[in-house]
């Protein structure tokens, strides 16, 4: 442990110095009353483009992200890289999606996308459903941040058996759900400057410092080359072949059209200011693909520099720690430090916003729906502040108790769960053409069949005979193919048509359908618009 | 009503359909799914992959501003 002790020097200071800024951001941008969701949970609505930009990009580019991407062009190679044609295509892909959800959000006082669902479609049945995908899509990525934390910590020597050992974590995430708890969406904010800043510090140098060390981009890419050309496993290279391009492109489609349907997106989005900021960062936030794009690449860094990742204590390699292995190997030690509280940091911000979103979704579309229908602003921002205590030492819970391969394998059957609300939530925004029990009927056999799908595909690597990854093989469904394409695709087709189909019975067989509680300039509105308790006293005088 | 209504916004638009062109390119493998011509050592499939960051962003600042 002592060849670590600077290391762990400066990662406890930086995380120190973060979570102190985590309490201070209570009186950031001071409100008169933190006690209602707006506040809380959404920062007052008030961000404008830097502050959205920072919190947007520490939301969806988390510590996770960070570790298990290059850990997957470590693995297999070009594969891996489909993060970049995904975070490319979903700015353009929501651009006139988002502007509309943040002004029906805006006039209607709207915190969670199952409360849009709810006064678009009437139907509390469908938004329940929309709120409990959201949440057990959200719960494993939250859990998965640890799995962040946790890869850097083993690598600085802090592992073993017993509580001591979980010590670190969980006081870490104890101190994050005090600042979380009683800062709101706030503290997020204001740490996502630190990570952010951290981040993109860390990965200049490390694009800029290794391939120098280890004698270019041409050496990299080479080595990458050689390894898996020496591989027995069919898939990888630094190159797609035939089978796997389908799936790369229907993974990177995929990926886009959920990212933006998570519950923690949502929450980012809706605590902007307005309609441009919202505009502008589709612009800016592309900087985190290229950032992201540059971090993949440390995958083919460590092969070429020949790191092993860390073993764990049932002796199996832990794949998640190549890149903490990475710069322990090639930074000087205070650096690697700084790089490690990164990526520490980096997992503290989304956990935070995660936890929120999924706090606000059981505060408004399960407590205040069937619990407490009268509830105050005050009273919800109560329940909200404990739900986000809950959930995460539920996460804290899942990690140590039980295998972290289980979180990861949640997160992606949370993938494709998640893009089973697209009907209801996207398409709901533009149209409201489908009826309420096309829709609950679409995410049934939707929601089935990603299951199905998942349940078949086989990963011989990690010992999975069921729930192996998310590329599904089409020779299953008898073609004469060596294809494979990523489950939600093929699950989010089957939600779409029978919504379609269940929408004609539905209207055939004459059954009712819910009220819309919109209009059409309601998707337009923008900051200063009367919202709908100010109409409604316009209204009565 | 003595409220006086919100101007009447909308957010059609013909430069919204150059937003098709980040969204179509990356999701066609054959244009970047090779080797050769490298750059700075990159690989075709990588420095383009990366480029085409950038067509995102040319494409989203133009809409943005088309229909401030």
């Amino acid at each position: 442990m002592s060849e670590h002790i600077v290391e762990i020097v400066i990662f406890t200071a930086l995380f120190v110095l973060v979570s102190a800024m985590g309490f201070v951001a209570a009186r950031w941008r001071r409100p008169a009353d933190l006690a209602s969701l707006n506040e809380w949970g959404l920062g007052g609505r008030n961000f404008g483009s830097w502050i959205t930009w920072f919190l947007v990009g520490g939301d969806l580019y988390t510590a996770y992200t960070f570790v298990a991407v290059p850990a997957l062009l470590f693995g297999a190679g070009a594969t891996g890289f489909f993060a970049v044609p995904y975070t490319v295509i979903v700015y353009p892909l929501v651009f006139l999606v988002l502007i509309r959800l943040w002004s029906v959000s805006h006039v209607h006082s709207l915190v969670t996308p199952a409360d849009f669902v709810r006064v678009r479609f009437g139907s509390p049945t469908l938004a329940l459903l929309v709120a409990i995908t959201g949440i057990v899509a959200t719960m494993p990525y939250i859990a998965l941040q640890l799995v962040g934390i946790e890869a850097v910590l083993t690598t600085m020597g802090v592992q073993g058996a017993g509580f001591l050992s979980d010590l670190p974590l969980i006081i870490a995430f104890v101190i994050l759900a005090a600042y979380t708890y009683q800062s709101g969406l706030r503290a997020p904010a204001l740490i996502a400057f630190v990570k952010d800043v951290l981040i993109y510090i860390v990965i200049l140098v490390a694009v800029i410092y290794i391939p120098a060390r280890l004698g270019g981009w041409d050496v990299i890419f080479g080595r990458a080359q050689e390894k898996f050309a020496a591989s027995p496993a069919p898939g990888d290279g630094i190159l797609l072949n035939a089978g796997n391009q389908l799936n790369y492109i229907t993974l990177a489609l995929g990926s886009a059209l959920a990212l933006f349907l998570y519950p923690h997106s949502i929450t980012g989005v809706l605590a902007a200011k307005n309609r441009n900021v919202i505009k502008r960062n589709m612009s800016a936030l592309p900087a985190y693909s290229l950032l992201l794009g540059l971090i993949a690449l440390l995958g083919y860094m460590a092969i070429a520099a020949g790191v092993k990742p860390s073993v764990g204590e049932n002796g199996k390699p832990l794949t998640n720690t190549v890149v903490p292995n990475l710069f322990d190997a090639v930074f000087p030690d205070w650096f690697a430090g700084v790089a490690f509280a990164a990526v520490g940091i980096g997992a503290l911000v989304p956990a935070a916003i995660m936890s929120i979103a999924a706090a606000n979704l059981f505060t408004r579309n399960i407590y205040r729906e069937y619990l407490n229908k009268d509830a105050t602003d005050a009273q919800e921002a109560n329940v909200s502040k404990i739900t986000s205590l809950v959930v995460k030492v539920g996460a804290v819970l899942f990690i140590l108790l039980i295998d972290p391969q289980f979180s990861i394998d949640l997160q992606l059957i949370g993938g494709v769960i998640i893009l089973q609300t697209l009907p209801s939530v996207a398409i709901g925004l533009f149209t409201r053409w489908f009826h309420k029990a096309g829709l609950i009927a679409g995410w049934v056999a939707g929601m089935g069949t990603g299951m199905v799908l998942l349940y078949n595909i086989s990963n011989p690597a990690i010992d999975h005979a069921h729930f192996g990854g998310s590329a599904f093989p089409l020779e299953k469904l008898g073609l004469d193919t060596k294809m494979t394409i990523y489950a939600g695709f093929l699950a989010i087709i089957v939600n779409l048509v029978v919504a379609v189909l269940g929408t004609w019975l539905a209207r055939a067989l004459k059954v009712p359908d819910g009220p819309d509680g919109t209009r059409p300039d309601h998707y337009t509105a923008d900051e200063g618009d009367p919202r709908i308790k100010d109409l409604d006293l316009s209204g009565s005088t | 009503m003595t409220s006086e209504k919100p101007p009447v916004r909308s957010d059609r638009s013909p430069w919204n359909w150059l937003l098709l062109l980040p969204i179509a390119v990356p999701l066609l493998p054959f244009l970047y799914n090779a080797d050769e011509p490298r750059l700075l050592g990159f690989p075709l499939f990588y420095w383009l992959q990366l480029a085409f960051i950038l067509l995102g962003v040319v494409s989203t600042t133009l809409v943005y501003r088309m229909t401030r």
